[in-house]
């Protein structure tokens, strides 16, 4: 409602500014073209790094370095990706499942284990909840590399070295997910649940029938961002999966980056197969994402 | 500040009602927070008191007959000009602060100009402002090797046209100070629409009854952007920069990838290894102690909450 009313404010003004000055007009259109000018020019400068990515890993070997620079591949080929695929020394296929094995069931035990937790803390008065609560605010403040040496070596202690659990595990004890599930929790309208324990549903019957239903933009919204996070993640798994069969793709880059030194077509073409489906669910995504960086950011 | 004071401030506020429908004492609560709660407790909770602990020994799983209790030498080892260590770290902490006075100016400065722009109401604004987040949702793996090879001096796309314009053009990657100059550009591209959106969210927050009340008095442009929207933004703003220290704090993949930590720095270390990277070093690599890495990490997480806190007082003071 404030921003219908803000809008329409402000395009009278715009208009009656027009209609006193009409010299200004001028002013305006020219302004309006400068604006676009630059707009467009600084999208260059975000996309002409991904185009010469793509054009790289399109080109074949010897035409990297030519003496001038040659935007679009002389020839296309598709060898960077056939010899990246078929070589059992980077198995890059392989990667690409466990990537995506590990973020989709990241992304389901964190949702799970996230709205379970938030749905307490949001409807339910229970001992401890406050002091729980104003701790695990606190761990907000700490930096994340303090809990890597001492996490890697629990890891190891519970023998989950070269195994995908080492990666999920920890990523569950993250407070991001109960903050911000439980606020949206906290804003949906109690009388439904009350209607239902009237009814004679459990709280367990109440979160799962009502509360989630109602809270599936919420849910969505974490899901996109845990997936894209465990998807790009690259410290955490090059320190625990070290199997090459086991690895995910970005520290996979690492290897394809030490294995092929200076075969960049290669290489890119690596770094395209890791880009490609992020950039693709930005692009479906993109007004969602987003907002939910722009809400979530401002709140903390 | 804002941050912290919300959510508890909420909490105490829906206290009241929840306690006068209180009845007997019931499990389901706990039920509920158990699964996030152990998580917690072992990966948040543990590992912070495990930290400190391993910080007063010499420590490593490859070797744990080895491993034994030394005090404060980890520490003390940092403020010894003679010891290896000294210089080690003292680099990597040194290279982290220039990291930081790089790289926050422009990625706060940036944004807010790009997000000024934005604000405009034209059409197709969600267009650019969807091109420019973009790179945010790259992985610092694809960042990182993508850098690596624009700034290549053997076919690298940058050097290409710095030799055209009759430059001798540098070895970004080997020396300084191009090396922090490339990695910068390079975290410059790739994070700075994050920052943008927040500010964009806040200047659209800012009414436009403000504005017009400033033309009414004559204001111009820049009139009202200093006087309106920077006072209206300082509290996002102070966020922002907050936040943007606390990630150049954290730089490790992008010197990871393009530079390998060099040039060497000349009293050991490299000349682009942040302290992430020595911790890594120190904690994973050679002959590795965990012992110590936790010792700088811990060392380091201070001086950062310290650093978050006058920043904080800053912000707040110059109101």
């Amino acid at each position: 409602m404030a921003t219908v009313a803000g809008d329409s404010t402000s395009t009278t003004r715009v208009q009656t500014e027009t209609k006193l000055a009409d010299p200004n007009r001028w002013w305006h259109v020219l302004e309006r073209v400068l604006l676009y000018v630059i707009l467009i020019l600084v999208a260059l400068i975000f996309l002409i790094p991904l185009f010469w990515l793509l054009s790289t890993s399109l080109k074949p070997a010897a035409q990297l370095f030519t003496p001038q620079i040659e935007w679009i591949p002389r020839t296309f080929t598709l060898e960077n990706y056939t010899k990246l695929f078929g070589s059992p020394q980077t198995p890059i296929a392989r990667w690409f499942f466990n990537s995506l094995a590990i973020a989709t069931m990241s992304t389901l035990l964190i949702l799970a284990v996230d709205a379970l937790a938030a749905y307490a803390y949001a409807r339910m008065d229970f001992r401890g909840r406050n002091t729980i609560f104003a701790i695990m605010l606190l761990t907000l403040f700490v930096p994340g590399f303090m809990f890597i040496i001492p996490n890697f070596l629990t890891i190891n202690a519970l023998h989950l070295i070269n195994n995908w659990a080492g990666v999920i595990l920890p990523g569950l004890a993250g407070v991001f997910g109960v903050f911000f599930l439980r606020q949206f929790f906290e804003g949906l309208p109690r009388e439904l649940e009350e209607a239902a324990m009237i009814d004679g549903a459990n709280r367990l019957q109440v979160f799962y029938k009502v509360v989630l239903p109602l809270s599936r933009p919420a849910l969505a919204t974490l899901a996109v961002i845990t997936f894209l996070a465990s998807w790009n993640d690259f410290l955490w798994p090059l320190l625990i999966l070290k199997d090459r069969n086991l690895q995910t793709l970005p520290p996979g880059l690492r290897t394809l980056q030490s294995a092929y030194t200076s075969e960049y077509g290669l290489i890119m073409a690596g770094a395209v197969v890791v880009a490609i489906p992020v950039l693709i669910l930005y692009m479906m995504l993109q007004r969602y994402i987003v907002q939910s960086i722009a809400s979530t950011g401002l709140k903390g | 500040m804002a941050t912290v004071a919300q959510p508890q401030g909420a909490a105490t506020a829906s206290a009241p009602k929840a306690t006068s429908v209180r009845r007997k004492f019931s499990w389901t609560p706990y039920l509920f927070i158990l699964p996030h709660l152990l998580m917690f407790a072992v990966f948040v909770g543990w590992p912070f008191i495990n930290g400190l602990i391993i910080s007063f020994q010499q420590y490593d799983i490859l070797r744990p007959e080895a491993n034994k209790f030394i005090g404060l030498d980890n520490y003390t080892s940092f403020f010894d000009p003679n010891n290896l260590h000294f210089r080690t770290f003292w680099n990597a902490l040194i290279n982290t602060v220039q990291f930081v006075l790089y790289s926050v100016p422009p990625l706060v400065i940036i944004a807010l100009l790009l997000a000024v722009m934005l604000n405009s109401k034209v059409p197709g604004v969600n267009l650019f402002r969807g091109i420019y987040f973009a790179p945010w949702v790259l992985s610092v793996a694809v960042i990182g090797i993508l850098w690596w090879w624009i700034f290549q001096s053997q076919g690298g796309m940058i050097n290409y046209y710095l030799g055209n314009l009759g430059f001798t053009p540098p070895r970004w990657l080997s020396s300084l100070p191009w090396a922090w100059i490339a990695i910068t550009i390079a975290t410059v591209w790739w994070t700075v629409g994050f920052n943008m959106i927040i500010l964009l969210a806040a200047l659209q927050d800012i009414p436009d009854q403000l504005y017009e009340a400033a033309s009414i008095d004559g204001a111009t442009g820049w009139q009202a952007f200093t006087r309106v929207t920077l006072p209206m933004l300082r509290p996002v703003l102070a966020f922002v920069v907050t936040i943007t220290i606390i990630a150049s704090f954290n730089l490790f993949g992008q010197p990871f990838f393009m530079t390998g930590g060099n040039p060497p720095a000349p009293g050991g270390g490299g000349g682009t290894e942040p302290i992430m990277y020595r911790i890594y070093i120190t904690g994973f690599t050679g002959s590795a102690d965990q012992g110590r890495a936790s010792s700088m990490a811990i060392m380091v997480a201070i001086m950062m909450i310290v650093l978050s806190y006058v920043n904080f007082r800053l912000f707040r003071e110059r109101k």
